[in-house]
């Protein structure tokens, strides 16, 4: 039985991602020793700093970057951060060292790239940040940004409510991500703006649940408890929305019916949630910057013009839209 | 006289009585809570089972008290098991895949589950016992290493639960109380009445005073860790798969982080110190409770997420500082000279 279930597949993968990491330390090795040892013909050479592998939409993020590098014949060298500053410094130190033609960094952090991203200038070393900004005052530490506008986003899930949600009184309760982190400051900034323009809407509690399924879940159980009427949830990522969607079903009511539900991000759960009818929309944070990325190191590369701040255009999906949408969903 | 000292003698045994503080602690947030807003009580039955925050503190708590009561076997040897949070994300991980993608019923994936969690905390024994490595250390390999495992079992992904069974775990009622609550206190009767109908709580609290003494004694040390890491470490899998059950997805990026953190709260909180030997059981789930009345308490009252921390801290910080015999010294010989001074 054991035999009979087990994948060969699963194994393999196992395998060549034991291997990859020595492999991956070897070649950089060479590379950095080999001193431009150019065999391929001027392949280009590109180093990206990830933040890490902490969420379903960070593991997309880096699939798209791979695979769009893989397309395009890049040889991309991969550093995951682990979600510490430190580890990002140092795999810049590295990039700068092995002679890549561009970084792509991912900052974990807004502060404290200065020093670092000087010694990538001084090396001729363009640098593309992706998804998060940095705080600097040195604009010219980098060449351009590309990412989403989670304030943005904030205002279509309200936009979305304002039309959509009908009464005179609308109470919401907003569940926060982890506080201080941008997209969740931004994605209530947004939120907030759209809401306080409208008096019949108020938000009633706003508590974080740290972007965590059973977090929202814990939370949203409290929230149901201390306020007799709940209309609207807004969760500031799916996994927390999809946490709550758990604790209203337990309190005997009907998640998208009863109590309309609105989050951001859309990995492929919550697709299935909105066509399931249990969350009423969805405000896309598309991860897959890999195409556009590429396109714009390219243009930094061969010295065309660019703009220096690119943002993802996010699109907004309810129950007449998602269905049709699903199938194309990778993530 | 005689009656004067037995009144002396019974004060002082109730001072030292270390469930008194997180009883006190206790009190207090139930106080607020009476004074803030007394529906925060208020259980009710919907759907033939309870229904109220007293239900959610125990429900949600569930998790946290099968971490504390392994891990207050752990450090009552003189250890700490910094991996349980990571073993928790392997646990709900494995038996996730197991039944939703290999189709094992949850007969088998329970206890192969299990099974694989105990191993990784014999790991971790094995690490502190042979590889002599200060139990800190040898468990943040785990900690730090567990997670990525978690990955490579879901290939980085969230795992989806639908099996019933599963699911009961984390959902389901018996006589309209939750099954996490059943399950914790199966848990706690079967270890409390191992540990003190036995010798085992002797010899473990033994290895903790002094591991030496204790060997020389008779005590196989090296082995008595072994069990208690490796049973640290089954009761964290559990946990993981309550958690993942509770949320029907078991999601290996984000479970169990921080959690360690939180068992080892409810350990110190219930009185059994870190230094190890003597150790309290019934203490940790005093001290589980605590947390998550905190938590819940703060929700009702509606402090904002960034300043939440805070009061939780001050209240810990208190039971502990009340703990420690010299603190209470110092702070009763202030009291005593201010009385004498007016």
């Amino acid at each position: 039985m054991l035999e009979m279930n087990f994948r060969p597949s699963r194994l393999f993968s196992l395998f060549t991602r034991f291997a990859a990491a020595p492999l991956l330390l070897a070649s950089v090795f060479l590379s950095g020793c080999g001193g431009g040892g150019d065999s391929a013909e001027k392949k280009v050479k590109i180093g990206f700093a990830q933040v890490g592998a902490e969420s379903v939409w960070r593991t997309a993020n880096t699939d798209s970057m791979q695979s769009e590098a893989k397309k395009r014949g890049v040889d991309l060298k991969f550093s995951s951060g682990e979600g510490k500053q430190e580890n990002q410094i140092r795999a810049i130190r590295s990039f700068v060292a092995q002679g890549v033609d561009l970084i792509i960094l991912s900052p974990i952090v807004e502060t404290g790239w200065d020093p670092v991203l000087k010694e990538a200038k001084r090396a001729g070393i363009p640098v593309l940040l992706m998804d998060r900004e940095i705080e600097t005052a040195d604009e010219s530490l980098y060449a351009a940004f590309i990412g989403s506008d989670f304030v943005e986003e904030g205002r279509l899930a309200a936009q979305w409510m304002v039309e959509n949600v009908k009464g005179e009184k609308v109470n919401i309760v907003e569940l926060e991500g982890t506080p201080g982190s941008a997209p969740a400051i931004d994605r209530q900034t947004g939120f907030k703006e759209v809401v306080d323009e409208h008096s019949r809407f108020t938000i009633i509690e706003s508590q974080s649940a740290n972007f965590r399924r059973s977090d929202g879940k814990d939370l949203m159980e409290s929230l149901l408890k201390l306020h007799k009427k709940i209309d609207v949830v807004y969760a500031h990522n799916d996994d927390m929305a999809l946490g709550a969607i758990q604790a209203i079903e337990a309190a005997g009511l009907k998640p998208g019916k009863d109590i309309v539900i609105i989050s951001i991000d859309a990995i492929k759960e919550a697709f299935e949630a909105v066509v399931a009818g249990k969350i009423n929309c969805i405000v896309e944070c598309t991860p897959l910057f890999g195409p556009l990325a590429f396109d714009m190191a390219e243009k930094i590369l061969n010295g065309e013009e660019y703009e220096r701040r690119v943002v993802m255009k996010d699109s907004v999906f309810d129950q007449s839209n998602a269905a049709a949408a699903i199938d194309s969903r990778k993530y | 006289m005689s009656k004067a000292m037995e009144a002396t003698v019974s004060k002082k045994s109730l001072r030292d009585n270390p469930l008194v503080w997180p009883l006190a602690g206790l009190a207090l947030v139930v106080a607020f809570n009476l004074v803030t807003g007394p529906e925060f009580f208020s259980v009710s039955v919907r759907d033939g089972h309870l229904y109220g925050n007293l239900v959610d503190i125990f429900s949600q708590g569930a998790r946290v008290m099968l971490l504390a009561l392994g891990m207050t076997l752990v450090i009552a040897t003189g250890g700490v098991d910094l991996s349980v949070g990571a073993v928790m994300a392997i646990g709900g991980a494995l038996c996730a895949t197991l039944v939703t993608q290999l189709g094992y019923g949850l007969y088998l994936a329970l206890p192969l589950t299990l099974l694989m969690a105990g191993a990784l905390g014999f790991f971790n024994g094995a690490m502190v016992v042979a590889g002599r490595i200060q139990p800190i250390i040898a468990t943040l390999i785990l900690m730090v290493a567990g997670r990525g495992v978690a990955l490579l079992i879901t290939d980085s992904d969230v795992v989806k639960i639908q099996d019933p069974a599963f699911l009961y775990l984390g959902k389901g009622y018996i006589l309209g109380v939750p099954f996490s609550l059943w399950l914790v206190a199966a848990v706690f009767t079967v270890m409390a009445l191992l540990i003190r109908k036995t010798a085992l709580g002797l010899l473990i609290e033994a290895v903790g005073d002094n591991e030496h003494a204790s060997r020389f004694s008779g005590i196989e040390a090296g082995r008595l860790k072994l069990i208690v890491y490796a049973v640290c470490g089954a009761l964290a899998g559990m946990a993981g798969v309550l958690d993942a059950a509770s949320v029907s997805a078991a999601d290996p990026m984000r479970v169990g982080e921080l959690k360690e953190l939180d068992a080892i709260f409810a350990v110190v909180i219930g009185g059994t110190a870190l230094t190890g030997g003597r150790f309290l059981l019934f203490g940790s789930i005093l001290g589980a409770i605590l947390l998550q009345a905190l938590t819940l308490t703060l929700y009702n009252a509606g402090v904002p997420a960034a300043v939440a921390p805070v009061p939780k801290a001050i209240v810990i910080v208190g039971v502990c500082l009340l703990q420690s015999d010299r603190f209470r010294k110092q702070i009763s010989n202030i009291i005593k000279i201010g009385g004498k001074a007016s």
